[in-house]
């Protein structure tokens, strides 16, 4: 039974993709939930699934099989248009490479978001100067990109994912572009604002980086070999095994999706 | 409505790549420059003309001799428009609306003043032709009813004719020799100012008789002289067609036509003229203009060529805007009016280019015609642009709109 209260909530997630006439699962029934006001870590090496994990967190893909719901919202079977919306209002992302426009005023890129989701230009502004504060950069609110340091620049893409208030922080490799000290700043940016109540996801391969939050949940060919809040994991369900030996459940036909959805409800 | 608001995001965005969309802005302008230069060029001539005509009234009738004969044999055609048809055309119990009925017998013959000598047109004609064919006097009078009458050495002069012969236009009671005649000059003509159509600058009028007889060697047809043309006025614009009608039938019968025969003359009216003028300015203007459009068609390729340069360049953009919240509407509308506002701002400056011609085109003194720009052609031009941008602009945001973002945001 999908727990209400948890702010996501995955049950036996699978995506596999389809290269030529081979399956590759990328994710192989994972089942994991975060609670409101978490600092989690998900690490793993490249081709772990953590990417793929990540995108199916931040809505910008569908599983192949599973359930997945945002404050209780199920995301299997929205629309693209939903979807959207969905990711608009919920979940806030910070990349690598910053992903700034080119030649945009701080403000305009933080407003960004709001634009989407159709708040009035005044208004808009000003909440795009709030968030550029709580990142302690409102004194450059118009400065460019490339009148702006690294760390400068990512904290103006933080800035960006807080404006519109979402549920979710989700950060895929925030330092990775950034040389030791900045990084660190980053990360005491991102603590700060997880001490003032966001919910924090920080996808890594840093151990260091990961070490920090509180919950760290390692990943490898697909599923999660380990979860340092097992009970959590436990609770919502399946529980891989401790190494990546666990059997791999059989990959099921989309088309019964639904008949399995019923089957948690009704279990 | 949330359509403007992206107009900004598009201004934005072609603010960060100036010489880029200049660049492409380039085709546009050039394109709706043209074209609207040419229609304007086209619409100037042919007021230009359609006024030149009118000054010279639109009741007019010009009755000329065919110049094709069929049927008569080998040989030079014959021509039968005579003074005998002048005289019996001019009588008004058969031809109610018409009025004024002028003979014109015309030639190319050297007048000498002293030791000057020009080459000019000399036409043989009656008192009427001076109403007939509106003309004004700077000098003098025309030839009068007396003189035609007894077929007086006098002359009416162009003054190009006087200039070239005297060197100054006050020249009425001068003397001028024509085939070793003296002529005495009455009048002179004023100066039309215009050297194109229907200029008299460059000629001289004499009595008709005095052209029959002694200075043109003319044949006569049933023992009548013959006559170039004859000119005529129907007593009003609306009995034109009557007027015309009732000279046919006059001729017809007088040349012993019979009804499956073609006429061995014409009658051209003003109105036909005018419609003649019409169908070659209007067949120039658009053959020109489909020219022009071709290079707005180039224009709107280079712009769609720019446009999928720009998506691609901007795949980490899309991605990203995706990733935000963005709609795959939000992403076609960004990029259909961001080339919408590309090919709108080429048009507004394409017309500025023509207005700015136009005007200048003004200030020349004397240039023989006036760029006439339309409102209807205003509207063509920003209609053509703006279906440009939508049209050349579709593809590439549709192309956009298609990139997945997870793909999007990975790439370099």
């Amino acid at each position: 039974m999908a727990d209400s209260s948890a702010l996501v909530d995955m049950q036996n997630i699978s995506k596999v993709y389809q290269m030529g006439e081979t399956k590759v699962h990328a994710l192989n029934g994972v089942s994991l939930s975060i609670e409101a006001g978490e600092y989690v870590a998900i690490v793993g090496t490249s081709g772990s699934g953590k990417s793929t994990l990540m995108n199916i967190i931040g809505l910008l893909d569908s599983p192949t099989e599973g359930v997945f719901a945002v404050r209780g919202q199920r995301a299997s079977g929205l629309t693209g248009r939903q979807m959207a919306d969905l990711r608009n209002r919920e979940i806030g992302f910070v990349f690598q490479q910053f992903n700034l426009l080119a030649r945009t005023p701080a403000w305009r890129q933080v407003e960004l978001p709001l634009f989407y989701a159709n708040v009035a230009r005044s208004a808009s502004r000003k909440r795009a100067l709030e968030a550029l504060a709580q990142v302690g950069l409102d004194e450059r609110a118009d400065h460019k990109p490339d009148e702006l340091s690294g760390g400068q620049q990512q904290r103006v893409a933080i800035a960006r994912a807080l404006v519109n208030r979402p549920s979710l922080l989700l950060a895929d490799e925030p330092t990775g572009a950034l040389d030791t000290r900045t990084g660190e700043e980053v990360m005491a940016l991102f603590e700060k604002l997880h001490e003032e109540g966001l919910t924090l996801v920080i996808i890594t391969h840093d151990q260091e980086i990961a070490e920090r939050a509180h919950r760290v949940i390692t990943m490898r060919d697909g599923v999660i070999v380990s979860d340092s809040d097992a009970a959590t994991t436990t609770a919502s369900g399946f529980r891989n095994g401790l190494s990546g030996a666990a059997p791999a459940p059989l990959p099921r036909p989309v088309a019964i999706e639904q008949d399995k959805e019923e089957m948690y409800e009704a279990v | 409505m949330k359509l403007f608001r992206y107009f900004p995001v598009a201004v934005d965005s072609i603010a960060a790549n100036k010489m880029r969309a200049s660049l492409t802005m380039l085709g546009i302008i050039i394109g709706v420059a043209a074209v609207l230069t040419i229609l304007g060029v086209g619409r100037g001539a042919s007021a230009n003309i359609l006024d030149e005509v009118a000054s010279q009234g639109t009741t007019r009738l010009t009755i000329s001799p065919s110049t094709e004969s069929e049927g008569e044999g080998a040989g030079a055609p014959v021509q039968t428009l005579t003074m005998g048809d002048v005289r019996a055309l001019s009588d008004a119990a058969f031809h109610p609306d018409v009025v004024e009925v002028v003979p014109q017998y015309g030639g190319s013959i050297q007048l000498v003043a002293g030791s000057n000598n020009k080459q000019t047109r000399v036409t043989g004609t009656t008192a009427d032709y001076v109403g007939v064919h509106r003309l004004e006097m700077a000098e003098g009078r025309f030839l009068t009813e007396d003189e035609i009458a007894q077929m007086s050495n006098v002359i009416v002069i162009g003054t190009a004719v006087a200039t070239d012969l005297f060197e100054r236009t006050q020249v009425v009671g001068e003397s001028v020799r024509i085939d070793g005649e003296p002529f005495t000059v009455v009048g002179v003509l004023k100066e039309s100012g215009n050297a194109g159509f229907g200029s008299n600058d460059d000629s001289g009028f004499i009595p008709i008789g005095a052209a029959h007889g002694r200075i043109f060697n003319v044949p006569r047809y049933r023992g009548e002289y013959i006559v170039t043309s004859v000119s005529a006025n129907a007593v009003s614009e609306e009995r034109v067609e009557a007027a015309e009608r009732q000279i046919e039938q006059t001729l017809r019968l007088r040349h012993g036509l019979g009804a499956d025969d073609d006429s061995d003359f014409t009658i051209s009216t003003q109105a036909s003229l005018l419609d003649t003028i019409g169908t070659v300015t209007n067949t120039l203007t658009l053959l020109l203009s489909s020219i022009a459009a071709i290079s707005l068609v180039v224009g709107g390729i280079g712009i769609m060529n720019i446009m999928l340069v720009s998506v691609t360049e901007r795949t980490k953009e899309i991605g990203l805007r995706k990733a935000l919240g963005a709609h795959t509407s939000d992403v076609l509308l960004q990029f259909l009016i961001e080339s919408l506002v590309l090919t709108l701002l080429g048009g507004l400056i394409g017309i500025a280019i023509s207005y700015g011609l136009a005007l200048l085109v003004q200030r020349i003194p004397n240039f023989p015609i006036d760029l006439l720009i339309g409102v209807d052609a205003l509207v063509l031009a920003v209609g053509v642009s703006a279906g440009c941008g939508l049209i050349f602009g579709l593809y590439p945001a549709m192309r956009a709109t298609r990139l997945d973002p997870i793909e999007a945001l990975r790439y370099e």
